[in-house]
């Protein structure tokens, strides 16, 4: 397995090899499917399309629908508004969603497409919408992409009408529907009336009822989207993923934001729910307080299995830095953090962490690659990886344990349903970085060292 | 209403139009369906692009290849270890595919061009793998922005004293894969087939378009060995470039998949005067007409008593499994919809163990896979078509042909040999055949016909599932396989027994939607 990866580390300045990250649509497309009733279009050639469908099935085991404009060579010569106009008609036509979120490819971008303009020249019936964003592949990367959408949804259909609703909008990082479900359930012990845009809890992890219907019910509704201009307050979980659709809701109707880490491991929730009752003014109910003393307990408890080990973690930002937090919080060394997408904020950030935690000797990189980690790790073990599936041929090349968590996942099932962020998220990711250490311990031990009670 | 209509019917004046076109139920041989043109802006298709079917398929599966995606990340990151084409790499055979190596193109280069960083990934791949060979496969804005990656190929090629070859794969180009196919052919025909040399053996032979899915390539492999066969090169599943670079020495090319390696055969044929045959190995009964097909070009007592001995001797092995499966799965109804040759090579595999098949349809097929290769003089170019490079070969010094004009005019009468007869004649009466069936059609086509199991792709699996129908990939097997050969048919049968038997199906309705709990309660009442 990766025979080919040498230990000695060269230079490179040109060569990507064995990505941690991946292109914006597949971004713009999750945080489209987020929305009720909503088609995600691709504006390109449909290539592009059918492999962002392709990876987010393959990460939520649910059907991820998109349209495409379907260009040919000649719509790339000469533009496509056409494509984009006949679509929108049939989209309406067959699928009949209530809205249609366009998001651009490196080909319309390329060409310069003014997606824009071709909205705008429009027919478009009443009661239905049609909105977009820019999602060059060029730049950054798939959270670039979920963070532009959420921005064009905000640009098109959120409204001031001046007077507050009192309700509170929440922007989630790049998570899974699970994390998503999470988020919600706590903002509803806190009895806070929110609104979350996107929301796929609902949507791709839709339930098997016996037929199949193309919009589920879950999504963030127009009107909520809309409402989000009246709110007094955005909370945007995960800095490096939120803040573009936050200033884009300021910048247009004036509402204030706050950037907060995704709230995982005890630290970050702790905060993520200090703001939810500085909001709200009320006090934090005692079953998400039962629910910290849960996981405090089981780190008092379990903390030899774990404590003092090296993890490499590796992923989007925030998710990446909401791991490193909890393992930090857990006493072992997160020895190599990266991300593919790039921005030095993720090092810097990090690096915080390790100067808080007083870990030494802890690499932390942006816009890096799966194949630089497995060099830093042939140079230097690790005893764990945590990150999406990719990550499995250097835990197989190097034998060590992997836990998957985060984006993508394509060779597991049931982990799009359950949460990382919170009290709750935590404890699962726990139990995982537990098993997966302990599971090791057993399988490598003597026999007379084998123990029955840990 | 016919079954077609009742599929379509809903569609707008304009659409509906078109897509007739494209669905068909068969009453006789002769049917002419429209395929490989565009597929409509906002229809959701399961096609992908000319990238896809270049490097994704028909590049990608050479195992010690460097091959470059120029491109922004996303094409290359997504064509990364999902296809399942197996290979296994050996001391003297480095085995690339479990990498993915990309320019990650940013927006300096796009602006100011990408031939630099090209150049620079290339120096790059060279010192830190050394590889035989280095390819180049570009993505959407590399020919938009007018980057000539075959200067930069022949120059470092030059530079570094080994072949680096250029794939104009934009995925604009065309109207789906298929356009990539053909590219890659081109590719593999200008630059690699018969650049190296070896002796051939009395029965060798090569296999064109098996791409090693879950293993296929393998278990054919296993069989022809077993046999005598002498496989010069498979193309490209699991293939060494320097196997592929001797292909040319073959005396026969056996065809798997038609639609994505045709071009190949064809200018094999043209060059060396390498005859092709199309066989099909998903299905124990396919597989042994191949075999006894190759046996006849052949027509060697020897290889027709060894042919037979092997078959006698792989049948019995498997027999009592099929039997099994075969009680299981007999007259259960399928729908297929896959890329440009499963839906037709399955309905064999269907068909031994009892199954029947009520539905096929290709994603990026042309009309000679539905029709015949005879219409192939009636299909008119469109500006799509146009746009993707057709070559002509000369006659190469070491043209030869194996059998005689005689021999040869003979033998095209009992088998395949240059010819695909196409999917709509081995269908039956009734049935449906789509092409580049969409979103849409698939769930309509789910009410309407009812099938007990519905084989195509990731992107519509769910959908069926969903929809209370089994669905199976047939483009990964559901990470299963191998399903070619003798063995294969066996996994098969048991991977979809599986599905149509695990316990969930029957739980699914919860009991208070049939059974009313609130009697109880009412009767005290009362
Ligand atoms: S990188 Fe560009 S061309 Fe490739 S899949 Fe992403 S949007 Fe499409
Ligand atoms: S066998 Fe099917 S999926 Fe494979 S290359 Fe041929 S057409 Fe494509």
């Amino acid at each position: 397995m990766l025979n080919l990866t040498p230990k000695e580390i060269t230079e490179r300045s040109a060569l990507r090899i064995n990505p941690a990250k991946t292109c914006q649509p597949v971004g713009a497309m999750y945080a489209a499917l987020g929305v009720h009733r909503c088609m995600p279009h691709s504006h390109g050639s449909q290539g592009c399309c059918s492999y962002h469908r392709t990876y987010l099935t393959r990460h939520f085991k649910d059907p991820a629908i998109a349209s495409s404009s379907s260009f040919t060579e000649g719509a790339s010569v000469f533009g496509g508004g056409s494509n984009l106009k006949t679509a929108v008609k049939n989209i309406f036509d067959i699928y009949k969603p209530d809205i249609i979120a366009v998001h651009t490819t490196c080909l319309s971008e390329t060409i310069g497409d003014d997606v824009g303009a071709f909205i705008q020249d429009m027919d478009i019936e009443d009661g239905k919408y049609v909105v977009h964003c820019h999602t060059p592949s060029y730049v950054g990367s798939h959270i670039t992409g979920y963070g532009n959408m959420i921005a064009g949804f905000i640009k098109y259909l959120s409204k001031s009408t001046g007077k507050s609703n009192g309700r509170l909008n929440v922007i989630p990082g790049f998570v899974n529907p699970g994390d998503m479900r999470e988020l919600k359930r706590i903002l509803e012990l806190m009895n806070i009336n929110f609104i979350m845009l996107p929301d796929t809890s609902g949507v791709l992890d839709a339930p098997m009822l016996g037929s199949y219907v193309m919009y589920p019910p879950g999504g963030t509704t127009i009107e909520n989207i809309e409402a989000m201009g009246d709110s007094p307050l955005t909370l945007a979980l995960g800095e490096l993923t939120c803040e573009t659709p936050a200033n884009e809701l300021k910048r247009k109707c004036g509402v204030d934001y706050k950037c907060l880490p995704l709230p995982m491991g005890v630290e970050a929730t702790d905060q993520f729910l200090m703001e939810l009752s500085s909001f709200s003014g009320r006090e934090i109910p005692y079953a998400l307080e039962e629910e910290r003393g849960q996981l405090m307990d089981i780190l008092l408890d379990a903390y030899p299995y774990f404590h003092g080990r090296k993890v490499a973690i590796y992923g989007d930002p925030d998710t990446v830095l909401g791991i490193t937090s909890l393992v930090l919080e857990m006493g072992m060394i997160p020895k190599y953090v990266i991300t593919g997408t790039p921005g030095e904020a993720f090092t810097e950030k990090a690096e915080e962490m390790f100067a808080r935690y007083e870990v030494t000797d802890c690499k932390a990189k942006a816009s890096a690659d799966l194949f630089e980690l497995h060099q830093w790790i042939k140079n230097e073990r690790v005893d764990l990886l945590i990150g999406g599936s990719h990550g499995k041929q250097i835990a197989k090349a190097e034998d060590i344990p992997i836990v998957r968590a985060g984006f993508p996942i394509l060779d597991r099932y049931v982990h799009s349903y359950m949460p990382l962020v919170g009290y709750r998220g935590a404890i699962r990711l726990v139990e995982l970085i537990l098993n997966a250490l302990m599971d090791r311990q057993d399988r490598d031990c003597a026999d007379e060292d084998l123990e029955m009670v840990m | 209403m016919s079954k077609v209509d009742r599929i379509i019917d809903h569609y707008s004046a304009r659409v509906y139009k078109n897509r007739k076109l494209h669905i068909i139920e068969k009453t006789d041989d002769n049917h002419e369906i429209a395929a490989n043109t565009r597929t409509i802006p906002g229809i959701m298709t399961n096609r992908g692009c000319c990238y896809a079917g270049c490097k994704g398929v028909v590049i990608g599966p050479i195992k010690d290849v460097a091959v470059i995606t120029h491109g922004p990340i996303g094409c290359g990151f997504y064509s990364w270890g999902t296809r399942r084409n197996k290979a296994r790499g050996d001391e003297n055979t480095k085995n690339f595919v479990e990498y993915c190596l990309s320019t990650d193109m940013q927006e300096p280069d796009i602006v100011f061009g990408g031939e630099k960083k090209l150049r620079q990934a290339i120096k790059e791949v060279v010192e830190i793998f050394n590889p035989d060979a280095i390819m180049i496969c570009s993505t959407c804005p590399v020919g938009l922005i007018g980057d000539d990656i075959h200067a930069v190929a022949a120059e470092a090629e030059k530079l570094y004293g080994r072949k680096v070859i250029a794939f104009s794969c934009e995925g604009y180009k065309g109207v789906s894969q298929s356009g990539g196919h053909h590219i890659a052919n081109n590719g593999l025909i200008r630059h690699i087939i018969g650049t190296e040399e070896r002796a051939p053996t009395k029965y060798s032979i090569n296999m064109l378009g098996e791409y090693n899915i879950g293993g296929d390539a393998w278990e054919i492999e296993r069989i022809l060995k077993r046999i005598g066969y002498d496989l010069v090169a498979n193309i490209p599943g699991d293939a060494s470039i320097h196997d592929i670079a001797k292909a040319h020495i073959a005396h026969l090319n056996l065809v798997q998949c038609h639609r994505s390696i045709n071009y190949v055969a064809d200018m094999l044929k043209d060059k060396f005067g390498t005859s092709w045959l199309k066989v099909n190995f998903i299905g124990v009964s396919a597989t042994i007409k191949s075999l006894r097909d190759m046996a006849r070009f052949f027509d060697d007592p020897e290889l027709y008593a060894r042919t037979e001995q092997v078959i006698a001797e792989e049948l019995a092995a498997i027999q009592e499994d099929m039997e099994y499966y075969k009680s299981k799965l007999k007259g259960k109804t399928a729908a297929l919809f896959v890329g440009g040759s499963r839906s037709h090579h399955y309905q064999k595999l269907l068909k031994d163990f009892g199954m029947e098949t009520i539905m096929a349809g290709y994603e990026f097929a042309h009309r000679d896979d539905y029709e015949g290769r005879e219409v192939l003089p009636f299909i008119k170019e469109d500006a799509d078509s146009k746009n993707i490079e057709s070559i002509k070969v000369e006659k190469d010094e070491r043209y030869r042909l194996y059998l005689t004009e005689e021999q040869y005019e003979r033998l095209r009468k009992e088998i395949p040999l240059d010819y695909y007869a196409g999917m709509i004649r081995e269908m039956e009466k009734g049935t449906i055949i789509v092409d580049d069936l969409n979103h849409y059609e698939t769930e309509e086509m789910l009410k309407v016909l009812k099938p007990d199991i519905f084989f195509s792709g990731i992107k519509d699996k769910y959908i069926a599932q969903k929809a209370g129908t089994l669905s199976r990939q047939l483009h990964s097997y559901d990470y299963s396989g191998p399903y070619a050969g003798f063995n294969g048919a066996i996994n098969f049968g048991r991977d979809v027994t599986m599905g149509i038997t695990t316990p969930a199906w029957g739980l699914v309705k919860a009991p208070w939607k049939t059974q009313p709990i609130l009697k109880g309660q009412l009767q005290e009442v009362v």
